[in-house]
């Protein structure tokens, strides 16, 4: 249980079906919702290295970083999704492909 | 003990992970990434970063998940209580992705990572503050500013135009 592999594994599998997500959805959040497992994916892998590679800790102010990018992110994406259901009335994101209404 | 109680975080995870991705209703994917995002919390505890699991549970739990909810409600017409939705492509989509997934594996596989020895710390809070007061102050700077224009441009954005 306890080796660095375990938790690559894990996080590549997390990483796979947030790609899953983005790749199948329709709808904007649901897009948006495969983004945030693929980040904790990303941040599960610093967080391993950091401990197996003898307790490095810039591992983990990587990690806060890319909480603190994820949570802007998230408020732009919705901010810009509801802009896109008020113009279209759909968040699927196959229909929008204007730029203009 | 511990091995079952890992193993089951490491289960919880991506089983509430694969619902957030294939479940019909959204409203049931965006709880299903309550769980995941708890899972993460959990294994990060087990990886002895105990100040990222907190960060963890208020930064995702209690802000995005609660924002992704948020956009649940407010791009759904209230009276359709089943918002549902469709996937597309599974099929190619699920080999594509099986591909990359395989591709990853055989690369964790056969990658000699760099290894060394490590003991358990006592804490972890005060050499991340000190790590970000000396080592990373201009990334730090920097993300105070990403965070205020990503404010700005979420006011300015969802603002109704006039």
């Amino acid at each position: 249980m306890d080796s660095l592999n375990t938790y690559l594994f894990i996080a590549a599998i997390l990483f796979s079906l947030g790609l899953f997500g983005v790749i199948t959805r329709r709808n904007g959040v649901a897009v948006l919702m495969g983004i945030e497992l693929i980040l904790n994916s990303a941040n599960l892998n610093f967080l391993a290295f950091a401990k197996f590679g003898g307790m490095n800790m810039s591992g983990h102010i990587f990690a806060l970083f890319v909480i603190i990018m994820a949570a802007a992110e998230a408020a732009v994406a919705l901010a810009i999704i509801i802009n896109i259901f008020k113009n279209f009335h759909t968040i699927n994101v196959d229909d929008v492909q204007g730029l203009r209404q | 003990m511990i091995d079952a109680v890992f193993w089951f975080i490491v289960l919880l995870t991506l089983g509430s992970a694969v619902t957030v991705v294939l479940h019909q209703k959204l409203l049931y994917s965006a709880i299903a990434l309550l769980f995941t995002l708890f899972g993460v919390a959990a294994l990060y505890i087990f990886l002895w970063a105990d100040f990222l699991a907190g960060v963890q549970v208020v930064i995702y739990v209690g802000g995005i998940l609660v924002l992704i909810i948020f956009g649940i409600m407010l791009t759904n017409r209230i009276s359709s209580v089943n918002i549902s939705h469709t996937s597309v492509q599974r099929g190619i989509g699920g080999l594509a992705v099986l591909g990359v997934l395989s591709i990853l594996g055989i690369m964790i596989l056969n990658t000699p990572w760099h290894q060394a020895d490590y003991v358990e710390p006592t804490q972890t809070t005060a050499s991340i503050g000190t790590l970000l007061m000396m080592d990373y102050l201009l990334p730090f700077e920097v993300t105070s500013l990403l965070l205020l224009a990503a404010l700005i441009g979420a006011v300015m954005l969802s603002r109704r135009g006039e």
